[in-house]
Protein backbone atom coordinates (compact mmCIF):
# COMPACT_ATOMS: atom_id res chain seq x y z
CA UNK A 1 0.00 0.00 0.00
CA UNK A 2 1.50 3.42 -1.03
CA UNK A 3 0.76 6.58 0.37
CA UNK A 4 -0.93 7.71 -2.71
CA UNK A 5 -3.84 4.86 -2.01
CA UNK A 6 -6.72 6.22 -0.92
CA UNK A 7 -8.53 5.26 2.20
CA UNK A 8 -11.62 4.27 0.84
CA UNK A 9 -11.71 3.35 -2.76
CA UNK A 10 -15.81 2.63 -4.22
CA UNK A 11 -15.67 1.43 -7.67
CA UNK A 12 -18.65 0.84 -9.86
CA UNK A 13 -20.89 0.34 -7.11
CA UNK A 14 -24.19 -1.08 -8.36
CA UNK A 15 -27.30 -1.90 -5.85
CA UNK A 16 -30.18 -3.47 -7.12
CA UNK A 17 -33.49 -3.70 -4.97
CA UNK A 18 -35.56 -5.68 -7.50
CA UNK A 19 -35.98 -3.86 -10.41
CA UNK A 20 -34.82 -0.17 -8.21
CA UNK A 21 -31.45 0.64 -9.02
CA UNK A 22 -30.51 2.33 -6.00
CA UNK A 23 -26.90 3.03 -6.81
CA UNK A 24 -25.87 3.02 -10.51
CA UNK A 25 -21.69 2.51 -11.14
CA UNK A 26 -20.74 4.65 -7.91
CA UNK A 27 -17.13 5.50 -8.10
CA UNK A 28 -15.47 7.53 -5.94
CA UNK A 29 -12.19 7.74 -3.69
CA UNK A 30 -11.73 9.13 -0.53
CA UNK A 31 -8.04 10.01 0.54
CA UNK A 32 -7.18 9.83 4.51
CA UNK A 33 -8.76 12.47 6.66
CA UNK A 34 -10.80 14.34 4.26
CA UNK A 35 -14.07 15.60 5.51
CA UNK A 36 -16.40 14.31 2.86
CA UNK A 37 -20.43 15.54 2.51
CA UNK A 38 -22.42 13.53 1.19
CA UNK A 39 -25.75 14.74 -0.12
CA UNK A 40 -28.76 14.30 -2.06
CA UNK A 41 -32.94 14.14 -2.36
CA UNK A 42 -34.35 11.62 -0.47
CA UNK A 43 -34.01 8.13 -1.78
CA UNK A 44 -31.46 9.30 -3.79
CA UNK A 45 -29.11 6.35 -2.33
CA UNK A 46 -27.34 7.87 0.44
CA UNK A 47 -27.71 5.59 2.80
CA UNK A 48 -27.82 2.59 0.60
CA UNK A 49 -24.36 3.79 -0.67
CA UNK A 50 -22.89 3.41 3.59
CA UNK A 51 -24.74 0.56 3.86
CA UNK A 52 -22.69 -0.94 0.96
CA UNK A 53 -19.27 1.02 2.48
CA UNK A 54 -20.42 -0.51 5.97
CA UNK A 55 -21.30 -3.97 4.83
CA UNK A 56 -24.87 -3.78 6.07
CA UNK A 57 -25.79 -4.63 2.41
CA UNK A 58 -23.42 -5.68 -0.61
CA UNK A 59 -23.55 -4.39 -4.17
CA UNK A 60 -24.34 -6.19 -6.80
CA UNK A 61 -21.33 -5.04 -8.96
CA UNK A 62 -18.33 -2.93 -7.98
CA UNK A 63 -16.12 -3.43 -5.10
CA UNK A 64 -15.06 -1.20 -2.04
CA UNK A 65 -11.81 -1.05 -1.24
CA UNK A 66 -10.51 -0.15 2.26
CA UNK A 67 -6.73 0.77 3.16
CA UNK A 68 -5.90 -1.50 0.08
CA UNK A 69 -7.70 -4.43 1.24
CA UNK A 70 -11.21 -5.50 -0.86
CA UNK A 71 -14.04 -5.39 1.59
CA UNK A 72 -16.51 -5.76 -0.96
CA UNK A 73 -17.75 -9.07 0.54
CA UNK A 74 -16.26 -8.47 4.53
CA UNK A 75 -19.61 -9.25 6.62
CA UNK A 76 -19.93 -5.77 9.01
CA UNK A 77 -18.71 -6.83 12.22
CA UNK A 78 -15.56 -7.43 10.37
CA UNK A 79 -15.13 -3.89 8.44
CA UNK A 80 -15.71 -2.32 11.92
CA UNK A 81 -12.86 -3.99 13.11
CA UNK A 82 -10.81 -2.83 10.12
CA UNK A 83 -11.49 1.04 11.10
CA UNK A 84 -15.20 1.77 9.34
CA UNK A 85 -17.42 2.98 12.35
CA UNK A 86 -20.82 4.61 11.60
CA UNK A 87 -23.55 6.29 13.30
CA UNK A 88 -27.43 5.33 12.52
CA UNK A 89 -29.84 7.91 10.64
CA UNK A 90 -32.74 7.08 13.26
CA UNK A 91 -30.18 6.32 16.18
CA UNK A 92 -30.14 2.48 17.61
CA UNK A 93 -28.70 2.17 20.85
CA UNK A 94 -28.25 -0.83 23.30
CA UNK A 95 -31.67 0.33 25.09
CA UNK A 96 -31.11 -2.21 27.76
CA UNK A 97 -27.37 -0.70 28.74
CA UNK A 98 -26.24 2.33 29.70
CA UNK A 99 -24.00 5.08 28.03
CA UNK A 100 -20.85 3.35 29.10
CA UNK A 101 -21.77 -0.11 28.86
CA UNK A 102 -23.17 0.94 25.45
CA UNK A 103 -18.84 2.11 24.59
CA UNK A 104 -17.95 -1.00 26.14
CA UNK A 105 -18.92 -3.32 23.60
CA UNK A 106 -17.95 -1.32 20.73
CA UNK A 107 -14.46 -1.15 22.67
CA UNK A 108 -14.49 -4.99 23.62
CA UNK A 109 -15.38 -5.74 19.69
CA UNK A 110 -14.09 -3.13 17.94
CA UNK A 111 -10.46 -3.49 18.51
CA UNK A 112 -9.80 -7.02 19.82
CA UNK A 113 -6.81 -8.42 22.22
CA UNK A 114 -5.89 -4.80 22.82
CA UNK A 115 -5.92 -6.29 27.01
CA UNK A 116 -6.83 -3.74 28.99
CA UNK A 117 -7.84 -3.60 32.30
CA UNK A 118 -11.30 -3.69 33.93
CA UNK A 119 -10.41 0.22 35.03
CA UNK A 120 -8.78 0.95 32.12
CA UNK A 121 -11.71 0.43 30.17
CA UNK A 122 -13.70 2.20 31.96
CA UNK A 123 -11.52 5.09 32.17
CA UNK A 124 -10.81 4.66 28.03
CA UNK A 125 -15.12 4.61 27.57
CA UNK A 126 -15.30 7.76 29.95
CA UNK A 127 -12.66 9.48 28.12
CA UNK A 128 -14.51 9.06 25.01
CA UNK A 129 -17.59 9.86 26.55
CA UNK A 130 -16.60 12.96 28.37
CA UNK A 131 -14.98 14.38 24.87
CA UNK A 132 -18.38 13.61 23.34
CA UNK A 133 -19.93 15.45 26.08
CA UNK A 134 -21.30 13.10 27.70
CA UNK A 135 -19.87 12.50 31.03
CA UNK A 136 -22.92 13.70 32.98
CA UNK A 137 -25.11 10.76 31.39
CA UNK A 138 -22.27 8.09 31.97
CA UNK A 139 -24.19 5.98 34.16
CA UNK A 140 -28.00 6.91 32.89
CA UNK A 141 -29.76 3.98 30.60
CA UNK A 142 -29.58 5.05 27.00
CA UNK A 143 -33.31 4.75 26.62
CA UNK A 144 -33.67 7.52 28.73
CA UNK A 145 -31.27 10.28 26.92
CA UNK A 146 -32.75 12.90 24.61
CA UNK A 147 -32.78 13.11 20.71
CA UNK A 148 -29.58 14.98 20.92
CA UNK A 149 -27.50 12.57 23.50
CA UNK A 150 -28.36 9.36 21.66
CA UNK A 151 -26.76 11.21 18.47
CA UNK A 152 -23.72 11.73 20.80
CA UNK A 153 -23.70 8.26 22.56
CA UNK A 154 -24.17 6.89 18.55
CA UNK A 155 -20.86 9.00 17.88
CA UNK A 156 -18.94 8.24 20.77
CA UNK A 157 -20.02 4.67 20.25
CA UNK A 158 -18.33 4.30 16.53
CA UNK A 159 -15.67 6.04 18.34
CA UNK A 160 -15.15 3.51 20.85
CA UNK A 161 -14.28 1.36 17.75
CA UNK A 162 -11.56 3.04 17.16
CA UNK A 163 -12.36 3.84 13.24
CA UNK A 164 -9.90 4.79 10.82
CA UNK A 165 -13.41 6.10 9.03
CA UNK A 166 -16.46 7.87 10.67
CA UNK A 167 -19.58 7.56 8.79
CA UNK A 168 -22.03 9.88 10.42
CA UNK A 169 -25.74 9.10 8.92
CA UNK A 170 -27.57 12.65 9.54
CA UNK A 171 -26.41 12.80 13.10
CA UNK A 172 -28.29 16.39 13.07
CA UNK A 173 -31.65 15.34 11.96
CA UNK A 174 -34.07 16.45 14.36
CA UNK A 175 -32.12 18.70 16.18
CA UNK A 176 -32.12 22.60 17.28
CA UNK A 177 -29.46 24.78 15.35
CA UNK A 178 -27.65 25.06 18.56
CA UNK A 179 -27.52 21.07 18.75
CA UNK A 180 -26.74 20.84 15.37
CA UNK A 181 -23.40 23.12 16.02
CA UNK A 182 -22.77 20.84 18.97
CA UNK A 183 -22.30 17.92 16.86
CA UNK A 184 -20.56 19.33 14.29
CA UNK A 185 -18.08 20.82 16.56
CA UNK A 186 -17.59 17.57 17.49
CA UNK A 187 -17.34 15.92 13.86
CA UNK A 188 -14.87 18.89 13.91
CA UNK A 189 -13.01 18.17 16.02
CA UNK A 190 -12.92 14.06 15.24
CA UNK A 191 -11.56 15.12 12.46
CA UNK A 192 -8.83 17.62 13.63
CA UNK A 193 -7.88 13.84 15.22
CA UNK A 194 -7.06 12.68 12.11
CA UNK A 195 -10.32 11.04 11.20
CA UNK A 196 -11.63 10.27 7.83
CA UNK A 197 -15.28 11.24 8.28
CA UNK A 198 -17.99 10.74 5.47
CA UNK A 199 -21.12 13.21 6.43
CA UNK A 200 -24.32 12.23 5.01
CA UNK A 201 -26.95 15.74 5.59
CA UNK A 202 -29.49 17.53 4.81
CA UNK A 203 -29.01 20.93 6.59
CA UNK A 204 -26.92 22.49 4.16
CA UNK A 205 -25.00 24.75 6.31
CA UNK A 206 -23.52 22.19 8.21
CA UNK A 207 -22.71 20.69 4.82
CA UNK A 208 -21.09 24.02 3.88
CA UNK A 209 -19.31 24.38 6.95
CA UNK A 210 -17.78 20.51 7.59
CA UNK A 211 -16.80 19.44 4.16
CA UNK A 212 -13.43 19.89 2.35
CA UNK A 213 -15.63 17.96 -1.09
CA UNK A 214 -19.18 17.30 -1.11
CA UNK A 215 -20.76 14.54 -3.50
CA UNK A 216 -24.08 14.62 -4.70
CA UNK A 217 -26.41 11.59 -5.49
CA UNK A 218 -29.50 11.63 -7.39
CA UNK A 219 -30.93 8.73 -8.29
CA UNK A 220 -28.24 6.50 -7.87
CA UNK A 221 -25.38 8.44 -9.72
CA UNK A 222 -23.31 10.68 -8.87
CA UNK A 223 -24.37 14.49 -10.12
CA UNK A 224 -21.51 16.35 -8.72
CA UNK A 225 -18.80 15.98 -7.18
CA UNK A 226 -16.30 19.42 -6.13
CA UNK A 227 -15.24 21.57 -3.83
CA UNK A 228 -18.74 22.55 -1.36
CA UNK A 229 -19.81 25.57 -3.08
CA UNK A 230 -19.49 24.55 -6.43
CA UNK A 231 -21.50 21.68 -5.87
CA UNK A 232 -24.34 23.90 -4.66
CA UNK A 233 -24.21 26.42 -7.67
CA UNK A 234 -24.05 23.26 -9.89
CA UNK A 235 -27.34 23.57 -11.78
CA UNK A 236 -28.00 19.99 -11.69
CA UNK A 237 -27.56 19.56 -8.11
CA UNK A 238 -30.64 22.80 -7.75
CA UNK A 239 -32.31 20.99 -10.11
CA UNK A 240 -32.13 17.51 -8.22
CA UNK A 241 -33.38 19.58 -4.66
CA UNK A 242 -35.80 21.88 -6.25
CA UNK A 243 -37.10 20.18 -9.58
CA UNK A 244 -36.81 21.05 -12.76
CA UNK A 245 -38.00 24.99 -13.73
CA UNK A 246 -40.35 25.45 -16.14
CA UNK B 1 -24.54 -2.50 36.75
CA UNK B 2 -25.97 -6.33 37.59
CA UNK B 3 -28.01 -7.24 40.19
CA UNK B 4 -25.35 -9.00 42.61
CA UNK B 5 -22.00 -8.94 41.59
CA UNK B 6 -20.64 -12.05 43.08
CA UNK B 7 -17.02 -12.80 43.87
CA UNK B 8 -15.49 -15.21 41.80
CA UNK B 9 -14.05 -17.59 45.10
CA UNK B 10 -17.19 -17.04 46.78
CA UNK B 11 -19.22 -18.74 43.72
CA UNK B 12 -17.02 -21.37 43.50
CA UNK B 13 -17.24 -22.17 47.63
CA UNK B 14 -20.82 -22.41 47.31
CA UNK B 15 -20.87 -24.84 44.69
CA UNK B 16 -18.51 -26.58 46.27
CA UNK B 17 -20.71 -26.80 49.65
CA UNK B 18 -23.92 -27.31 47.49
CA UNK B 19 -22.16 -30.42 45.89
CA UNK B 20 -20.73 -31.39 49.75
CA UNK B 21 -24.37 -31.03 50.92
CA UNK B 22 -25.52 -33.18 48.45
CA UNK B 23 -23.31 -36.28 49.04
CA UNK B 24 -23.92 -36.09 52.84
CA UNK B 25 -27.26 -35.99 52.37
CA UNK B 26 -27.29 -39.59 50.40
CA UNK B 27 -25.48 -40.51 53.08
CA UNK B 28 -27.59 -40.01 56.05
CA UNK B 29 -31.12 -39.67 54.69
CA UNK B 30 -32.27 -42.78 54.14
CA UNK B 31 -35.45 -42.52 52.31
CA UNK B 32 -35.00 -42.18 48.75
CA UNK B 33 -38.28 -40.05 48.06
CA UNK B 34 -36.66 -36.49 48.38
CA UNK B 35 -33.94 -37.76 46.08
CA UNK B 36 -36.33 -38.62 43.93
CA UNK B 37 -38.09 -35.53 43.94
CA UNK B 38 -34.91 -33.27 43.75
CA UNK B 39 -33.81 -34.64 40.72
CA UNK B 40 -36.87 -33.50 38.96
CA UNK B 41 -36.06 -29.79 40.50
CA UNK B 42 -32.34 -30.22 39.47
CA UNK B 43 -32.96 -31.19 36.59
CA UNK B 44 -35.13 -28.07 35.64
CA UNK B 45 -32.78 -25.81 37.23
CA UNK B 46 -30.57 -26.92 34.33
CA UNK B 47 -32.99 -26.99 31.78
CA UNK B 48 -33.71 -23.43 32.58
CA UNK B 49 -30.54 -22.24 32.87
CA UNK B 50 -29.21 -23.45 29.70
CA UNK B 51 -32.54 -22.14 28.28
CA UNK B 52 -31.65 -18.30 29.80
CA UNK B 53 -28.21 -18.52 28.18
CA UNK B 54 -30.01 -18.21 24.89
CA UNK B 55 -33.55 -16.88 25.32
CA UNK B 56 -32.34 -14.67 28.65
CA UNK B 57 -29.23 -13.58 26.98
CA UNK B 58 -29.97 -12.84 23.22
CA UNK B 59 -33.79 -12.92 23.64
CA UNK B 60 -33.73 -15.87 21.10
CA UNK B 61 -36.86 -18.01 22.36
CA UNK B 62 -36.64 -21.62 22.18
CA UNK B 63 -39.86 -23.69 22.46
CA UNK B 64 -37.84 -26.90 21.63
CA UNK B 65 -36.13 -27.45 24.74
CA UNK B 66 -37.92 -30.61 24.73
CA UNK B 67 -36.11 -31.84 21.27
CA UNK B 68 -32.74 -31.50 23.16
CA UNK B 69 -33.46 -32.85 26.40
CA UNK B 70 -34.89 -35.75 24.87
CA UNK B 71 -32.11 -36.37 22.30
CA UNK B 72 -29.96 -36.47 25.47
CA UNK B 73 -32.40 -39.15 26.75
CA UNK B 74 -32.23 -41.23 23.72
CA UNK B 75 -28.67 -40.63 22.98
CA UNK B 76 -28.16 -42.37 26.44
CA UNK B 77 -30.68 -45.36 25.70
CA UNK B 78 -28.69 -45.87 22.10
CA UNK B 79 -25.18 -46.39 23.95
CA UNK B 80 -26.69 -47.94 27.03
CA UNK B 81 -28.01 -50.83 24.75
CA UNK B 82 -25.40 -50.92 21.61
CA UNK B 83 -22.71 -50.63 23.71
CA UNK B 84 -23.24 -50.65 27.31
CA UNK B 85 -21.75 -47.11 27.80
CA UNK B 86 -21.27 -45.62 31.55
CA UNK B 87 -23.29 -42.99 32.52
CA UNK B 88 -20.29 -40.63 32.51
CA UNK B 89 -19.99 -41.31 28.84
CA UNK B 90 -23.79 -41.72 28.08
CA UNK B 91 -23.82 -37.83 29.52
CA UNK B 92 -20.66 -36.39 27.28
CA UNK B 93 -22.08 -38.20 24.62
CA UNK B 94 -25.56 -36.37 24.49
CA UNK B 95 -23.93 -32.94 25.19
CA UNK B 96 -22.12 -33.67 22.22
CA UNK B 97 -24.68 -34.81 20.17
CA UNK B 98 -26.69 -31.67 21.81
CA UNK B 99 -24.23 -29.37 20.90
CA UNK B 100 -24.20 -30.60 16.95
CA UNK B 101 -28.42 -30.37 17.14
CA UNK B 102 -27.86 -26.74 18.29
CA UNK B 103 -25.38 -25.94 15.72
CA UNK B 104 -27.04 -27.37 13.14
CA UNK B 105 -30.70 -25.31 14.27
CA UNK B 106 -28.43 -22.45 14.44
CA UNK B 107 -26.96 -22.19 11.16
CA UNK B 108 -30.25 -22.94 9.39
CA UNK B 109 -32.18 -20.84 11.70
CA UNK B 110 -30.42 -18.03 13.31
CA UNK B 111 -29.35 -15.70 10.78
CA UNK B 112 -32.89 -14.49 10.44
CA UNK B 113 -33.92 -13.16 13.51
CA UNK B 114 -36.49 -13.65 16.25
CA UNK B 115 -39.77 -15.66 15.78
CA UNK B 116 -37.93 -17.95 12.53
CA UNK B 117 -36.04 -19.58 15.44
CA UNK B 118 -39.19 -19.76 17.88
CA UNK B 119 -41.24 -22.01 15.08
CA UNK B 120 -38.07 -23.67 14.11
CA UNK B 121 -37.40 -25.17 17.19
CA UNK B 122 -41.34 -25.86 17.59
CA UNK B 123 -40.93 -28.15 14.22
CA UNK B 124 -37.33 -29.74 15.44
CA UNK B 125 -39.24 -31.53 18.20
CA UNK B 126 -42.04 -33.26 16.71
CA UNK B 127 -39.90 -34.55 13.50
CA UNK B 128 -37.22 -35.65 16.28
CA UNK B 129 -39.76 -37.08 17.92
CA UNK B 130 -41.37 -38.35 15.23
CA UNK B 131 -38.17 -40.21 14.00
CA UNK B 132 -37.58 -41.42 17.67
CA UNK B 133 -41.39 -43.19 17.71
CA UNK B 134 -40.56 -44.93 14.43
CA UNK B 135 -36.88 -46.11 15.26
CA UNK B 136 -37.35 -49.53 16.83
CA UNK B 137 -33.92 -50.41 18.21
CA UNK B 138 -34.74 -47.68 20.86
CA UNK B 139 -38.30 -49.19 21.23
CA UNK B 140 -40.55 -47.03 18.89
CA UNK B 141 -43.48 -45.77 19.95
CA UNK B 142 -44.25 -48.19 22.72
CA UNK B 143 -41.29 -47.21 24.56
CA UNK B 144 -38.75 -49.20 26.17
CA UNK B 145 -37.82 -50.67 29.45
CA UNK B 146 -33.85 -50.20 30.77
CA UNK B 147 -32.25 -52.24 33.70
CA UNK B 148 -30.53 -49.80 36.00
CA UNK B 149 -27.06 -51.23 35.82
CA UNK B 150 -25.28 -52.26 39.95
CA UNK B 151 -25.25 -48.93 42.41
CA UNK B 152 -21.41 -47.67 42.59
CA UNK B 153 -19.55 -47.00 45.50
CA UNK B 154 -20.43 -44.88 48.13
CA UNK B 155 -24.06 -44.77 46.81
CA UNK B 156 -26.46 -47.16 48.62
CA UNK B 157 -29.01 -46.47 46.14
CA UNK B 158 -29.17 -46.10 42.25
CA UNK B 159 -31.49 -42.99 42.41
CA UNK B 160 -29.20 -41.44 45.01
CA UNK B 161 -26.32 -41.59 42.68
CA UNK B 162 -28.24 -39.70 39.93
CA UNK B 163 -29.16 -37.15 42.27
CA UNK B 164 -25.53 -36.48 42.63
CA UNK B 165 -25.16 -36.61 38.84
CA UNK B 166 -27.75 -34.05 38.27
CA UNK B 167 -26.29 -31.97 40.99
CA UNK B 168 -23.08 -31.75 39.02
CA UNK B 169 -24.61 -31.20 35.98
CA UNK B 170 -26.14 -27.97 37.84
CA UNK B 171 -22.90 -26.43 38.61
CA UNK B 172 -21.54 -26.95 34.88
CA UNK B 173 -24.75 -25.43 33.76
CA UNK B 174 -24.76 -22.08 36.35
CA UNK B 175 -20.78 -22.04 35.72
CA UNK B 176 -21.55 -21.73 32.18
CA UNK B 177 -24.10 -18.95 32.38
CA UNK B 178 -22.38 -17.23 35.22
CA UNK B 179 -19.11 -17.02 32.72
CA UNK B 180 -21.01 -15.99 29.51
CA UNK B 181 -22.70 -13.38 31.57
CA UNK B 182 -19.81 -11.56 32.90
CA UNK B 183 -17.85 -12.01 29.66
CA UNK B 184 -17.66 -10.31 26.29
CA UNK B 185 -19.53 -13.17 25.30
CA UNK B 186 -22.60 -11.87 27.15
CA UNK B 187 -22.01 -8.30 26.12
CA UNK B 188 -22.26 -9.36 22.96
CA UNK B 189 -25.17 -10.97 23.16
CA UNK B 190 -26.90 -8.55 25.09
CA UNK B 191 -25.92 -6.29 22.60
CA UNK B 192 -27.27 -8.09 19.44
CA UNK B 193 -30.84 -8.70 21.76
CA UNK B 194 -31.23 -5.05 22.10
CA UNK B 195 -30.43 -4.18 18.47
CA UNK B 196 -28.80 -6.75 15.97
CA UNK B 197 -28.09 -4.38 13.05
CA UNK B 198 -26.21 -1.82 15.67
CA UNK B 199 -23.99 -4.74 17.51
CA UNK B 200 -22.99 -5.77 13.93
CA UNK B 201 -21.88 -2.41 12.80
CA UNK B 202 -20.62 -1.99 16.18
CA UNK B 203 -18.09 -4.74 15.63
CA UNK B 204 -20.14 -7.48 17.69
CA UNK B 205 -20.16 -11.03 15.22
CA UNK B 206 -24.07 -11.98 16.15
CA UNK B 207 -23.74 -15.31 14.23
CA UNK B 208 -21.28 -16.51 15.93
CA UNK B 209 -22.33 -15.04 19.51
CA UNK B 210 -26.11 -16.68 18.65
CA UNK B 211 -24.22 -19.95 17.51
CA UNK B 212 -21.96 -20.24 20.51
CA UNK B 213 -24.99 -19.45 22.70
CA UNK B 214 -27.54 -22.16 20.79
CA UNK B 215 -24.71 -24.72 21.04
CA UNK B 216 -23.58 -24.37 24.82
CA UNK B 217 -27.69 -24.26 25.37
CA UNK B 218 -28.24 -27.07 23.51
CA UNK B 219 -25.41 -29.17 24.89
CA UNK B 220 -25.99 -29.06 28.59
CA UNK B 221 -30.45 -29.18 28.00
CA UNK B 222 -29.21 -32.68 26.01
CA UNK B 223 -26.86 -33.41 29.06
CA UNK B 224 -29.52 -32.94 31.78
CA UNK B 225 -31.60 -35.17 29.82
CA UNK B 226 -29.26 -38.62 29.73
CA UNK B 227 -29.56 -39.72 33.24
CA UNK B 228 -33.38 -39.10 32.90
CA UNK B 229 -34.00 -43.20 31.43
CA UNK B 230 -31.95 -44.80 34.19
CA UNK B 231 -33.95 -42.89 36.39
CA UNK B 232 -37.08 -43.77 35.47
CA UNK B 233 -36.14 -47.45 34.08
CA UNK B 234 -38.55 -46.32 31.26
CA UNK B 235 -38.25 -44.11 28.32
CA UNK B 236 -40.69 -43.49 25.36
CA UNK B 237 -40.94 -40.76 22.68
CA UNK B 238 -44.32 -38.89 24.23
CA UNK B 239 -42.52 -38.29 27.52
CA UNK B 240 -38.88 -37.84 26.54
CA UNK B 241 -40.12 -35.22 23.90
CA UNK B 242 -42.89 -34.03 26.24
CA UNK B 243 -43.90 -29.83 25.56
CA UNK B 244 -44.27 -29.65 29.28
CA UNK B 245 -40.07 -29.71 29.23
CA UNK B 246 -40.50 -26.81 26.57
CA UNK B 247 -42.78 -24.36 28.39
CA UNK B 248 -41.42 -24.94 32.02
CA UNK B 249 -37.74 -24.42 31.06
CA UNK B 250 -39.37 -20.72 29.00
CA UNK B 251 -41.44 -19.92 32.13
CA UNK B 252 -39.13 -20.93 35.09
CA UNK B 253 -36.55 -18.59 33.15
CA UNK B 254 -38.68 -15.76 32.72
CA UNK B 255 -40.16 -15.99 36.28
CA UNK B 256 -36.91 -15.92 37.85
CA UNK B 257 -35.77 -13.86 35.90
CA UNK B 258 -32.90 -13.39 32.67
CA UNK B 259 -30.82 -10.52 33.46
CA UNK B 260 -28.71 -12.92 36.27
CA UNK B 261 -27.85 -16.39 36.21
CA UNK B 262 -29.19 -16.37 39.32
CA UNK B 263 -32.99 -15.96 37.97
CA UNK B 264 -33.61 -19.22 35.83
CA UNK B 265 -32.23 -21.39 39.48
CA UNK B 266 -34.42 -19.49 41.57
CA UNK B 267 -37.45 -19.74 38.86
CA UNK B 268 -36.87 -23.09 38.81
CA UNK B 269 -36.67 -23.93 42.64
CA UNK B 270 -39.57 -21.69 43.12
CA UNK B 271 -41.85 -23.58 40.35
CA UNK B 272 -39.93 -27.05 40.57
CA UNK B 273 -40.59 -27.09 44.27
CA UNK B 274 -44.61 -25.73 44.24
CA UNK B 275 -45.26 -28.80 41.00
CA UNK B 276 -43.87 -31.32 43.26
CA UNK B 277 -45.18 -30.59 46.39
CA UNK B 278 -49.18 -30.31 44.27
CA UNK B 279 -48.27 -33.49 42.30
CA UNK B 280 -47.50 -35.47 45.95
CA UNK B 281 -51.03 -33.44 47.32
CA UNK B 282 -52.96 -32.94 45.10
CA UNK B 283 -52.52 -33.79 41.24
CA UNK B 284 -50.31 -33.47 39.19
CA UNK B 285 -52.69 -32.25 36.05
CA UNK B 286 -52.46 -29.06 38.49
CA UNK B 287 -48.71 -28.48 37.58
CA UNK B 288 -49.65 -27.01 34.16
CA UNK B 289 -52.18 -25.03 35.22
CA UNK B 290 -50.05 -23.91 38.17
CA UNK B 291 -47.71 -23.33 35.74
CA UNK B 292 -50.11 -21.07 33.36
CA UNK B 293 -51.29 -18.73 36.64
CA UNK B 294 -47.58 -18.27 37.61
CA UNK B 295 -46.61 -17.07 34.38
CA UNK B 296 -49.55 -14.51 33.68
CA UNK B 297 -48.94 -13.88 36.95
CA UNK B 298 -45.43 -12.72 36.79
CA UNK B 299 -45.23 -11.23 33.09
CA UNK B 300 -48.25 -8.53 34.07
CA UNK B 301 -47.09 -7.93 37.97
CA UNK B 302 -43.33 -8.59 37.68
CA UNK B 303 -42.03 -8.43 34.12
CA UNK B 304 -38.62 -8.98 35.41
CA UNK B 305 -39.07 -12.16 37.03
CA UNK B 306 -38.09 -12.64 40.62
CA UNK B 307 -34.55 -10.97 40.21
CA UNK B 308 -36.12 -7.75 38.83
CA UNK B 309 -38.84 -7.91 41.59
CA UNK B 310 -35.43 -8.17 44.76
CA UNK B 311 -33.94 -5.51 42.79
CA UNK B 312 -36.84 -2.65 42.95
CA UNK B 313 -37.35 -4.22 46.75
CA UNK B 314 -33.70 -3.12 46.80
CA UNK B 315 -33.62 0.22 45.22
CA UNK B 316 -37.28 1.28 47.37
CA UNK B 317 -34.91 0.65 50.38
CA UNK B 318 -32.48 3.29 49.00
Amino acid sequence: MTDAAPLLRIKGVTKRFGGFTALDDVSVDIPKGERFGLIGPNGSGKTTLINCISGALRPEAGTVTFQGRDITQLPSYQRTRAGIARSFQIPRPFRSMTVVENLLVALDFGVIGHGLSEIGRRETVMGIADRMGLSAKADAFAATLSQVELRKMELARAMAARPQLLISDEAMAGLSNSEVDEVLDLLLKLSGDGITIIMIEHIMHAVMRFSGRVMCLDAGRIVALGAPSEVMSNPRVQEAYLGVSA
Amino acid sequence: MSVTQTKGLGFWIGCAVFLALAVTATAFIKNEYPFFAGYVILQFIVLATAWTILGGNAGYVNFGTAAFFGVGVYTSIFLFKALGAPLGVQIIAAAAVGALLGLGVGVLTLRMQGIFFSIATIALTIIIETFVTNWKFVGGAAGIQLQRPPTMQPFDSYVKMLFVVQALLVVVAIAVARFIQNSWIGRGLKALRDDELAAESTGVPTLKLKLVACVLSGALMAATGAPNAMYLQFADPSSAFNLNYSVSALAMSLIGGTAHWIGPVLGAILLGVTQQLLTVTISSELNVLLLGIMLVLFVVAAPKGIIGLLARLKGGKQ
